[in-house]
């Protein structure tokens, strides 16, 4: 589909199943503005939060975290090596973050009132710093991704001005995700005496910051793998495999602290307890963080494109995993009552992913996003390329 | 002086009086069904029932013991739901009430997004699931009552055991410990004496707290004594100090590595993909 002189978008089947599923959601969300929250979904009073926030903003967000690891490794650390993702990271960063803020907007009871929060400052509250850290971090995102939208929409002065923000705003880029990543997990420091010891601990920001960056590298594999099968592109296997080193050493550390932070509470045996909730906690450190720590760390699994795509899809569930069981498992016995999500909820969840493939494949066939085909193809060592320096 | 009032447990009837005039004085609607007269079911607070009394059957070999509780919110000296609302729409009023600015205080800022309900460790504020533009609800200690007319919460006013005893909370606590060491048969705790930080109401009992749906331990632990505000300030003051000290680190390490980086033209390696058919 030809859209004026500059811009297509291809159709083909799937694409409309994803639009059918979009226009499901959207009359599924007009439902619930006119009849309440009640009548689309299952939450109560004792699951106040469902999979709207458990999913589709907390993992969303935290699936969003390549944005910004690959931002401080990229423009921070200046590893120019892995500059061929480095736009891809920040698009799927992007839509994530609107995602994130759909869901919230359909969520929240009184959304007229979104605004609030900007003028009447509840500084005490975590949310208060979610708010604005997300708030600020899709404007910069916006503004970052404006830098590459005027490449195509020629307009040299808006250039030129973000091109003289871009230091700041890459600075702000980082530190702002790395704020609220870390608050997604102080949320829960007031679940004290509910969410099961396991998961609860003073240091829950820790954790929630540090698999968001862990798992960017993870993510940004998958989605890489996923679009050059889509495309029918060479995958950035060196890529790929080099970025496994910031994961795995990452993941050691973070067991190692969760570990440290178990014995210092004096719970590690409640891992072992066999409850639901022991069990599921193993799951999640065994199945989600030791395996693939093992993986990434013998060369012949993670050098096969195979490998480091099983090892990081076994990442990106496990954070996840991780979060689920903060939000459902961990809180269940304390919440009483149950909790599954309706009809509704899984349409509006599915249409809001649906929207987000759709919208990736519409940005990357129209701007230029991803890097130049006959670099990846043909050499490894794309930075070093010549006729790529300026 | 901060108000509270006073439960004795074993005074308690359940003739839930308290239940009708909280409805009637807040103007709550009536659900068919919603008042029956079933024992075994328990009642649960919501958006439309500000307080309920639920009753317990404790059996101790042939000794059996039947209690009834009226629970509403507990009304933290230092309220988790105060803490957690980024728009503050709850508020803990000199008078010892935590009340809801929306409907209360008619300052319509609340944004409905629950945090206040995952927040509170009573399990208390209530949602309208039914609303297209629901309030969150919860019992506001009649701060109506108590600020214009200096009168006492309706549910005091309708005790006809003395269940309720509204006052000073520091007095009542005092009367608290003088019922309990006058008397060996109640349990030597004052229930919201120092459970999270402290409550106004308070709650004494001839049998054990954890046999008449409150919560004393978690996970093994007593509750924690610390209020729950505290405890996310513990992280949230660290915000500052990380907003500039990783802002200032990150600016450095991009400028000594960027010395070294060699400089790319970005319009040169990037390109829109070619959709395969």
């Amino acid at each position: 589909m030809q859209i004026g002189r500059n811009w297509s978008f291809r159709i083909t089947a799937f694409r409309m199943l994803l639009f059918a599923f979009v226009a499901i959601a959207v009359a599924a969300a007009l439902y619930r503005f006119v009849y309440g929250l009640g009548a689309v979904t299952n939450l109560s009073d004792e699951w106040p939060w469902g999979l709207w926030i458990g999913f589709d903003l907390l993992c969303g967000i935290a699936l969003a975290g390549g944005g910004f690891s690959t931002a401080l490794i990229v423009h921070v650390l200046h590893k120019d090596k892995y500059l061929p993702i480095a736009r891809a990271a920040l698009l799927t960063s992007l839509i994530g973050y609107i995602i994130a803020l759909v869901s919230l907007f359909l969520d929240i009871g009184r959304w007229y009132n979104f605004w609030r929060p900007f003028f009447y400052w509840g500084f005490h509250s975590v949310l208060f710093e979610v708010f604005w850290c997300i708030s600020l971090y899709t404007t910069v995102q916006v503004l970052e991704f404006g830098d590459i939208f005027f490449e195509k929409v020629n307009f040299p002065a808006m250039k030129k001005i973000l091109g003289a923000l871009m230091t700041p705003m890459l600075i702000l880029g980082i530190v702002l995700p790395s704020l609220h990543q870390s608050s997604l997990g102080s949320l829960y420091i007031v679940a004290i005496d509910r969410l099961y010891p396991l998961w609860w601990s003073m240091i829950i920001p820790f954790f929630f910051v540090w698999s968001a960056f862990f798992l960017g590298p993870a993510m940004v594999t998958v989605e890489g793998t996923l679009a050059a099968r889509a495309y029918g592109r060479e995958p950035e296997m060196h890529v790929f495999e080099s970025l496994t080193k910031v994961t795995l050493w990452m993941m050691v550390i973070y067991l190692i602290v969760k570990i440290i932070d178990l014995v210092y509470r004096g719970v590690f045996s409640m891992a072992f307890n066999g409850s639901y909730e022991s069990n599921m906690f193993l799951i999640e450190m065994i199945g989600f963080v030791v395996i693939p720590i093992i993986m990434y760390a013998i060369p012949s699994i993670r050098t096969k494109l195979w490998g480091v795509l099983t090892a990081s899809i076994l990442v990106v569930v496990g954070v996840i995993f991780n979060r689920m069981n903060v939000v459902f498992t961990g809180m269940a016995k304390a919440a009483g009552g149950s909790y599954f999500p309706s009809f509704w909820e899984w349409m509006i969840t599915i249409g809001m992913w649906s929207a987000l493939v759709l919208l990736y494949c519409f940005v990357v066939e129209n701007f230029p996003i991803l890097s130049k085909e006959d670099h990846v193809s043909h050499g490894h060592d794309f930075a070093s390329k010549p006729g790529i320096h300026a | 002086m901060s108000k509270g009032v006073l439960v004795d447990v074993t005074r308690c009837i359940a003739c839930r009086s308290c239940m009708v005039s909280c409805k009637s004085w807040n103007d709550l609607p009536s659900i068919p069904g919603g008042f029956q007269n079933n024992w075994d079911a328990p009642g649960k607070m919501d958006a439309n029932n500000w307080t309920v009394v639920n009753n317990y059957m404790i059996e101790d070999g042939d000794d059996i013991k039947w209690r009834f509780v009226k629970k509403q919110c507990m009304h933290c000296l230092e309220p988790a739901c105060e803490s957690a609302c980024f728009t503050h729409s709850f508020v803990k009023t000199k008078e010892g009430a935590v009340i809801y600015k929306p409907t209360t205080l008619n300052q319509d800022y609340c944004v409905g997004c629950r945090y206040c309900m995952i927040a509170c460790p009573f399990g208390v504020p209530s949602f309208q699931w039914d609303k297209a533009f629901p309030y969150v609800l919860k019992c506001r200690f009649c701060y109506d009552r108590m600020k214009e007319e200096g009168l006492e919460p309706a549910c005091v006013t309708s005790c006809p055991t003395q269940t309720l005893k509204f006052g000073d909370r520091e007095e009542l606590l005092a009367e608290a410990w003088d019922r309990i060491n006058k008397n060996p048969n109640y349990v030597k705790r004052v229930y919201g004496e120092k459970e999270y930080g402290g409550t106004s109401w308070l709650y004494i009992s001839d049998v054990p707290f954890d046999k008449i749906g409150f919560r004393t331990e978690a996970y093994g632990k007593p509750v924690t004594e610390r209020s729950i505000p505290s405890l996310t300030w513990d992280v949230l003051k660290w915000t500052p100090a990380i907003f500039f000290g990783w802002g200032a680190l990150l600016t450095a390490m991009r400028a000594y590595t960027k010395r070294r980086a060699e400089v790319h033209d970005e319009s040169e390696m990037y390109a829109p993909v070619d959709p395969k058919e």
